[in-house]
């Protein structure tokens, strides 16, 4: 099946011709239901073939090129459409198309009923294709295409419902905001390819990276590329400082945002660090960037998370929290606990945008917290799950999220500092909180819907991929067990991505020891605090919510600037978006190319056009001013000739 | 295949279809749009054996066909094409009968002179790229300006007089400096030649060894022609009017080929002709290129007449072309030429999708659409899908040639320094700014213009058949470019090997 690879990259793309080409024909959504998911399951059962056969392999041959045919050969660049098999990227592959497969399924259920099912379903599997392309490209070059592809397929689907109105704005101006902050991430990502094909005059990964662990590039040289790439990343990835884009992104249908705002395609920034690891352990001083910008990014997200009133809007700044965290190990160059996140949270994060969208079906597309309230009894699937992601994004010990946080947790410790180990544990303790706070408003205390309202559980179509995903977020942390627990056999998760990360680790050599009691000691303090926080969410938000409404106008001039994320957009918009405009309308366009530029040119012809009408009037037209002319010609012709005989 | 007289055709059959165009009555309208378009399929069909019988292993000139016509100054009626031409020539014979099929509907008054003016531009335009005579060249070169000049004027728009004059007058005053550079530069090589000719392959062996001081006063008298076609920034005012004022085979025309001609030029004829002049000139023209590609896309992005963003993009992708071809590695060259056969695809499909629409409701005006996703979704799906080629989406054509001048720019020993790259692909992210948001203002939101709703209906199936070869090539060349990569490279690569061997002292 490792040969077969490309099938999981043609089988959404059939799905997306079948239904973007004839879905409008198709009057049945239980057609076009199938064949989307159906594609997008037969790509996961062809991955999952290729796991196995990549585990009964040597370790040596676990990476493997799949060749399909030339896509740009000039000069000394050849750039194939070839796929890599190795074992990161068939863990991504399996994430992808594993929950991309379940949330497939679910918007059967979710979007049934809207006029542009087969388009929505066409548009989902496009993006599962050109993911494909971004995990599995053997090249920076077709990961580029599919980091442009989903790009567009994310731009499509977040403007999905394009003549509704979202926040202050529209939703295509959330769709297009989207594409635009990444294109400024994309204008650096293309600088690090042209830097790397100029490095090392090629494109391949496998050619690269060969060279970058051996050749004798400057430290300068892997500074800049790895800068332009992680440029690359934050604006894909939602960083400081483009992450502005994925709030607004939350104007999609929320399988969309399940799907493509949490669980994959914003954890492409991730990979891609991940995949040019040796790249950034050669760059240091960029490695360091990354984990303080992750680190930041985290907690202040999270500060954001506190106080939003919007279910997707909490959600949405978690994401960016959580991605965070992922860069903050990859920064302290744990490179496999941060693809264990982007696994872990996957699956928890896609749980809880779907039982999101699931409340916000049942309340009529109401999706302010403070008008919803003991939904528990209503929707007990849904809310059941929805605690049990709640619980392993929280870091309760056991579930996923518990081991894969913590890992990075101890990792931004033991190979960072105790700076960032703090600030990584207090943004552990807000995510907890602002979770628990969402739980309690949505699920419990006082029922504060309408009672035109009439909550209920979503069919199984819904329900079911829940309960699937429920089932991962508590035992999907379980490859992933830290040596601590697990003793000799090491953590599994680590030693299957060893192979990839071996030489990146190499070149960092963090040889610092610690000792597992250190290691005791953070986890249970963290682990610790996040239970507080969550009991106090519990408390504030269902026993006593006056606490909350107090500290908020306590600290009102702090709560505005949390409720209005900081005023980053509009600082954006006064700093850059605005100038821009009003230079090009005002400055460029109308003083400068049609004043000054058309204006020398228009002013040209017409100094012409009087020097002209000047001496036009010498044509007369009167045959004595012509005669008289010619004489006095005449006269001066033969003067000069007299003298100079 | 030399002295093979295939190319003549080329020229002939558009010129005496033409000519046969004038025995039709006007009332025979429908008559006259077919015998149009066969002759354009015929002369495609032309193209396509060219193209077939065509040799892309070597960087000579083929198809050749010499007739001595001026016997005392030796100038010849000499065609002849390389992979460039030959690329540039089958984009001329492939957007023409789309245009010509395009123009059915939206010509009203005197189909009969419209289609004898539009073949008689045919054959012009595929003089340009097969001439291999100076004089030769600048006779179609001038010439085509006149059915230009008729098809702006007559069938334009409100202002297509003051449009179609400026572009005629702009144009010609640059073309009268290349002359007398031809003439200098014939006069100047009749001594080291023996005799006066104004044969290009024979001016080639002379070019390079004119001395520096007469060689720049050349150089620059050709490029300033060039420029003004390209059109280069600051030399592109003429563009957005004629742009605006042609009917839409007028401004498809132009954006697909006309404006080629002009980077087609420099390839041709700055580069080989005076190699040293173009290296040491470089960096300043490549600033030029660079501010014309920010430039424009700035000034597209606060543009309220859907047509006019549409000519300002092109100033900006243009830019792109011209920064290509003066990085002068092979990539950035190969990208240059590719990227010329994009714009005038992508942009050709914006023009036509504006004249689609402006048919329909005879308003340009952004502000007077929205929301008509709703009303027409495969005007919709296929102005998505222009833009998205015009924005250079990786998979699609526009990304081949934006990717390959910037990569092949970043490294170019000519210009040595990585902000021309670092400023170009800024142009990358306007472009996404002004597309998209002309995008979201006329298609996505709510129908606000109740008026749209009589007034619009969606693609028809001749306007579908139009557009559907077009996409077939913005996807082809953004997947397997190698077909059209491949039919180049050798030439591009003789044309900047023959450079650098004349200035290997001025590159570092």
């Amino acid at each position: 099946m490792i040969d077969l690879i490309y099938l999981t990259i043609l089988f959404p793309l059939i799905g997306f011709l079948v239904n973007g080409i004839v879905g409008s024909k198709i009057k049945n959504e239980k057609i076009i239901g199938v064949i989307g998911a159906g594609a997008v399951g037969l790509s996961f059962l062809v991955s999952l073939a290729a796991l196995f056969e990549l585990i009964a392999l040597p370790e040596a041959d676990r990476s493997q090129v799949i060749t399909l045919f030339t896509w740009i050969k000039v000069a000394g660049l050849e750039v194939h459409f070839a796929y890599l098999v190795d074992q990161l990227s068939i863990v991504m592959a399996l994430i992808v198309t594993g929950v991309g497969f379940l949330i497939h399924v679910y918007s059967i259920g979710y979007m049934h009923g809207d006029k542009g099912f087969w388009k929505f379903f066409a548009y989902l599997n496009l993006f599962i294709f050109a993911m494909m392309n971004l995990i599995l490209g053997d090249n920076f070059l077709v990961l580029f295409l599919g980091w442009e592809g989903v790009g567009l397929c994310s731009y499509l689907l977040i403007g999905f419902w394009y003549d509704k109105d979202f926040e202050k704005g529209t939703v295509p101006q959330a769709a297009k905001k989207a594409f635009i902050v990444n294109r400024i991430g994309d204008f650096g990502f293309l600088l690090g390819i042209f830097l790397i094909y100029m490095t090392f005059g090629t494109l391949n990964f496998l050619d690269v990276f060969a060279q970058a662990e051996t050749s004798q590039v400057t430290e300068t040289t892997f500074t800049f590329i790895a800068l332009f790439l992680f440029i690359g990343a934050t604006g894909k990835s939602a960083q400081i400082p483009l992450f502005v884009w994925l709030p607004d992104a939350m104007a999609g249908p929320t399988p969309v945002s399940a799907l493509i705002h949490a669980a994959t395609m914003v954890t492409a920034g991730v990979y891609m660090v991940a995949r040019t690891s040796i790249i950034f352990a050669s760059a240091p001083a960029i490695l360091m960037v990354v984990a303080v910008v992750g680190l930041l990014t985290a907690f202040f997200a999270a500060t954001i998370g506190l106080v939003q009133t919007d279910i997707k809007k909490v959600l949405a700044y978690s994401t960016v929290s959580q991605l965070g965290y992922m860069f903050l190990a990859a920064g302290v160059g744990a490179f496999s606990a941060a693809i264990f996140h982007v696994m872990t949270h996957a699956f928890f994060k896609a749980l809880l945008f779907l039982g999101a969208g699931s409340v916000i079906h049942s309340m009529h597309d109401d999706q302010d917290i403070r008008n919803y309230g003991g939904l528990r009894k209503y929707m007990p699937a849904t809310f059941a799950t929805f605690l049990i992601a709640s619980f392993a994004i929280s870091g309760l010990p056991g579930l996923s999220g518990f081991f894969s946080k913590d890992e990075i947790l101890w990792y931004s410790y033991a190979n960072g500092n105790m700076f960032f180990w703090v600030i990584g544990a207090l943004t552990a303790v807000m995510t907890a909180f602002y979770m628990f706070r969402l739980v309690s408003l949505t699920f419990f205390g006082e029922e504060r819907f309408g009672k035109d309202q009439h909550p209920h559980e979503s069919p199984k179509v819904m329900t079911i991929p829940l309960i699937i995903l429920g089932v991962l977020s508590v035992i999907g942390g379980y490859i992933g067990i830290p040596e601590i627990f697990s003793g000799e056999h090491g953590n599994v998760f680590h030693n299957w991505l060893l192979p990839i990360f071996s030489a990146a680790e190499t070149k960092l050599a963090h040889t610092a020891q610690h000792t597992h009691t250190e290691e005791l000691i953070l986890m249970a303090s963290s682990v610790g605090a996040a239970l507080i926080a969550m009991y106090l969410a519990y408390y504030i938000y269902t026993k006593n919510r006056s606490i909350a409404d107090n500290t908020a106008s306590k600290l009102k001039a702090f709560y505005n600037l949390l409720l209005n994320k900081y005023f980053i957009d509009e600082v954006y918009d006064a700093t850059v978006v605005n100038p821009i405009k009003n230079v090009s309308d005002k400055f460029l366009w109308k003083i400068t190319d049609a004043g000054i530029i058309d204006g020398i040119v228009n002013g040209s012809a017409s100094i012409i056009e009087n020097i002209s009408g000047t001496v036009r009037k010498l044509q007369t037209g009167v045959a004595q001013f012509y005669a008289v002319i010619m004489m006095a010609g005449i006269a001066v012709i033969l003067f000069w000739v007299i003298i100079s005989l | 295949m030399e002295n093979s007289q295939l190319l003549s055709y080329l020229l002939l059959i558009p010129i005496v279809g033409s000519l046969l165009i004038l025995f039709f009555k006007e009332e025979q309208a429908n008559l006259i749009k077919y015998f149009g378009f066969g002759v354009s399929v015929v002369i495609f069909i032309v193209s396509m054996i060219v193209y077939f019988g065509f040799d892309s292993t070597t960087s000579d000139f083929q198809f050749k066909h010499q007739i001595l016509w001026i016997e005392n100054l030796n100038i010849s009626y000499f065609v002849g094409i390389d992979g460039i031409s030959l690329l540039l020539v089958v984009l001329t014979t492939f957007i023409t009968p789309l245009t010509l099929v395009s123009s059915w509907s939206s010509i009203k008054k005197n189909i009969k002179m419209f289609t004898f003016f539009m073949l008689l531009l045919e054959a012009g335009m595929i003089g340009v790229f097969i001439s291999l005579d100076l004089f030769l060249f600048y006779i179609f070169w001038e010439a085509m300006l006149i059915p230009m000049y008729f098809i702006i004027g007559v069938w334009g728009g409100e202002r297509r007089i003051y449009a179609s004059i400026k572009f005629f007058i702009y144009t010609m005053f640059g073309s009268l400096l290349m002359l007398v550079a031809i003439i200098w530069l014939a006069i100047y090589a009749s001594e080291p030649l023996g005799r006066f000719t104004t044969n290009l392959l024979e001016l080639y062996t002379v070019g390079p060894d004119i001395p520096h001081k007469i060689q720049i006063w050349m150089f620059f008298a050709f490029l300033l022609s060039f420029s003004i076609k390209v059109p280069l920034f600051p030399f592109h005012t003429w563009l957005p009017d004629a742009h605006v004022q042609a009917p839409t085979a007028g401004s498809v025309i132009l954006a697909a080929v006309l404006l080629k001609m002009g980077t087609y030029g420099i390839i041709r004829f700055c580069l080989p002709l005076f190699p040293q002049s173009a290296v040491e000139f470089a960096p300043a023209i490549s600033v030029l290129a660079v501010i014309g590609i920010i430039y424009g896309a700035l000034v597209a992005m606060v543009q309220k007449d859907m047509k006019k963003l549409v000519a300002y993009s092109s100033v900006s992708h243009l830019g792109f072309v011209v920064l290509g071809i003066f990085a002068m590695t092979t990539e950035s060259l190969q990208g240059a030429v590719i990227q010329m056969v994009n714009h005038g695809l992508s942009t050709g499909a914006l023009f036509l999708l504006v004249g689609i629409i402006y048919e329909r409701t005879h308003n340009r005006e952004i502000a007077y659409y929205g929301g008509i996703a709703k009303l027409v979704p495969w005007f919709a799906f296929a102005l998505l899908f222009s833009s998205l080629s015009s924005i250079g989406l990786p998979g699609l054509n526009g990304f081949i040639g934006e990717f390959l001048i910037l990569l092949g720019s970043f490294q170019s020993t000519v210009l040595d320094s990585w902000w021309f790259v670092i400023f170009a692909a800024t142009g990358v992210i306007f472009a996404a700014v002004y597309m998209l948001w002309m995008y979201e203002r006329v298609v996505f939101g709510k129908v606000t213009n109740v008026k749209l709703e009589d007034e619009l209906s969606d693609l028809n199936l001749r306007e579908k058949l139009v557009l559907l070869p077009i996409f077939v090539f913005i996807v082809w060349i953004g997947v397997y470019p190698s077909t059209f990569l491949s039919l180049t490279e050798v030439s591009t690569n003789g044309i900047l090997e023959f450079v650098s061997t004349h200035t290997i002292n001025l590159i570092k």
